[in-house]
């Protein structure tokens, strides 16, 4: 087996005496989607934010490429920061700029934090809006959005730092339910286009249907880990079972 | 005989109103930007999580908040040169203004600075942004918008602040007051005069503030 685009290894984090990372690996390999499910309080988003470093881990190494961080070794700000430049990252809240227009939105990563041009920055993120259907929003402020389209933009900003990886954290849990398909296909077509992705999410269906390789995790730790349909149809432990059972079934 | 002698105020429009011009506005604006700019970088050094740096910010803070600008003015111009340092009046008095400025603006900079979600700088971050382009390009716009109701009132208690400088005898609008009526003994008319163009001044940066809070919410949910 080749390796993994990204590997996360024994990922260890408390909040005082609260311990939400007890020992966690992840293995991403390049170009597939793996989602990561659980009960809240599991720990998945903890995990989506030690992969760059949005939470700091006790111990545990990352890399992504040839990226390597090992929190145990107390990296300094400019070592957490070579990491988190290889992932993109789409929040729950989209955390858009509100003062910035959409367009500004998705190429204030590639002018004001890598200094690239402008002109072909805008070029570039005026392809990425299209690619999200939101070409004729470039003009318009995140305020003037619905949820499903901020959520959109929030991925092409994602998108134009060119990271090795996208991390979606629950990317959908704060929509309305009928905006939610709307990006949920965006992400389905970034998948079939090859992209690399993590998504914390509670959506089933598009973990079965989108994700290589599901990871169910509880109390701290990775349950269960394989593809969706052995993970979501046939689990093997009786967490992940009760689990997939509330949510079904939440009455 | 009548309390206010109209040509009297019609022949002290132009010299207070020239006053005004030429101390009081200038004095305003000068101290205003250096005060606000010592504001900014006060703030940050509170808001650092290093005490070297935080612990001197508080201190300047508590002193100038804790004793009477007119007390500072005093210590900066007369007391001063005891100690071989001599500041001349115009000079004294917006460093004493800005000193003023900058530890009441810090509080409402900071307090800005904290009121922008977490999630912004997390969101910058993760597009690659460090610190300070963090601060420059999400968090001081942002912060801008939430610190313009209290900023507007320090400017505008600023106005009437600079008052207070005719003890080291810069001439201002005030100091201009006190010596026509000085010659004139119309105390009620100049100072009566002199009330109306501060307020007057402080109408018109009222109603810059309204613009200002209006045009920069433009983009802001209500």
């Amino acid at each position: 087996m080749s390796t993994p685009l990204l590997e996360a290894r024994g990922l260890v984090k408390s909040f005082g005496a609260n311990h939400v990372l007890r020992g966690i690996d992840v293995q991403v390999p390049a170009g597939s989607v793996t989602c990561l499910i659980g009960p809240s309080g599991s720990g998945k988003t903890t995990v989506l934010r030690s992969l760059n470093g949005l939470e700091t881990p006790e111990a545990g190494t990352v890399r992504i490429g040839d990226v390597e961080l090992d929190w145990a070794a107390r990296p300094d700000a400019r070592a957490v920061s070579r990491l988190r430049g290889q992932s993109g990252m789409v929040f729950q809240a989209h955390n858009l700029f509100p003062h910035l227009t959409v367009l500004d939105n998705v190429i204030s990563g590639p002018v004001f934090a890598q200094g690239r041009p402008s002109a072909q920055a805008q070029e570039e993120a005026r392809a990425l809006l299209t690619r999200v259907g939101l070409a004729d929003k470039a003009d318009a402020y995140p305020v003037q959005l619905s949820g499903g389209q901020q959520q959109r933009v929030g991925i092409a900003r994602a998108l134009a730092t060119k990271p090795q990886v996208v991390l979606f954290d629950e990317p959908t849990s704060a929509l309305d339910p009928e905006l939610v398909g709307e990006v949920l296909r965006v992400m389905q077509s970034l998948a079939a286009d090859g992209w690399t992705m993590v998504v914390v999410t509670h959506e089933l269906r598009f973990a079965r249907q989108v994700a290589d390789q599901v990871l169910f995790l509880d109390g701290g730790v990775v349950v269960e880990h394989g593809p969706p349909s052995e993970v979501l149809v046939e689990p093997r432990e009786a967490r992940t079972r009760q689990f997939l059972q509330r949510l079904l079934d939440p009455l | 005989m009548s309390a206010i002698d109209w040509d009297l105020v019609r022949s002290s429009l132009w010299p207070l109103g020239r006053e005004l011009l030429r101390g009081t506005l200038p004095l305003t604006a000068v101290s205003f930007t250096l005060g606000l700019a010592l504001a900014v970088l006060v703030a940050l050094m509170r808001l650092s999580g290093n005490r070297l740096i935080s612990a001197p910010a508080r201190a300047y803070v508590s002193v100038i908040r804790g004793t009477p600008l007119l007390l500072q003015l005093f210590i900066i111009f007369f007391g001063l040169p005891s100690l071989g340092v001599t500041i001349d009046p115009w000079p004294s008095a917006i460093i004493g203004l800005s000193l003023n400025v900058g530890a009441y603006a810090s509080e409402a900079v900071r307090g800005a600075i904290l009121a922008v979600p977490r999630g912004q700088w997390e969101a910058a971050m993760t597009v690659g942004m460090g610190r300070v382009t963090t601060l420059r390009r999400v968090v001081l716009p942002q912060a801008a918008r939430i610190a313009v109701p209290s900023l507007s009132n320090t400017l505008i208690s600023l106005v009437k602040d600079t008052s207070l400088v005719a003890v080291v005898t810069v001439t201002e609008l005030l100091r201009q007051a006190q010596i026509i009526a000085g010659q004139t003994f119309e105390y009620f008319t100049l100072y009566g005069v002199a009330a109306v163009y501060y307020w007057v001044v402080s109408l018109v940066l009222s109603f810059g503030q309204t613009r200002l809070e209006t045009r920069l919410s433009r983009h802001v949910a209500a």
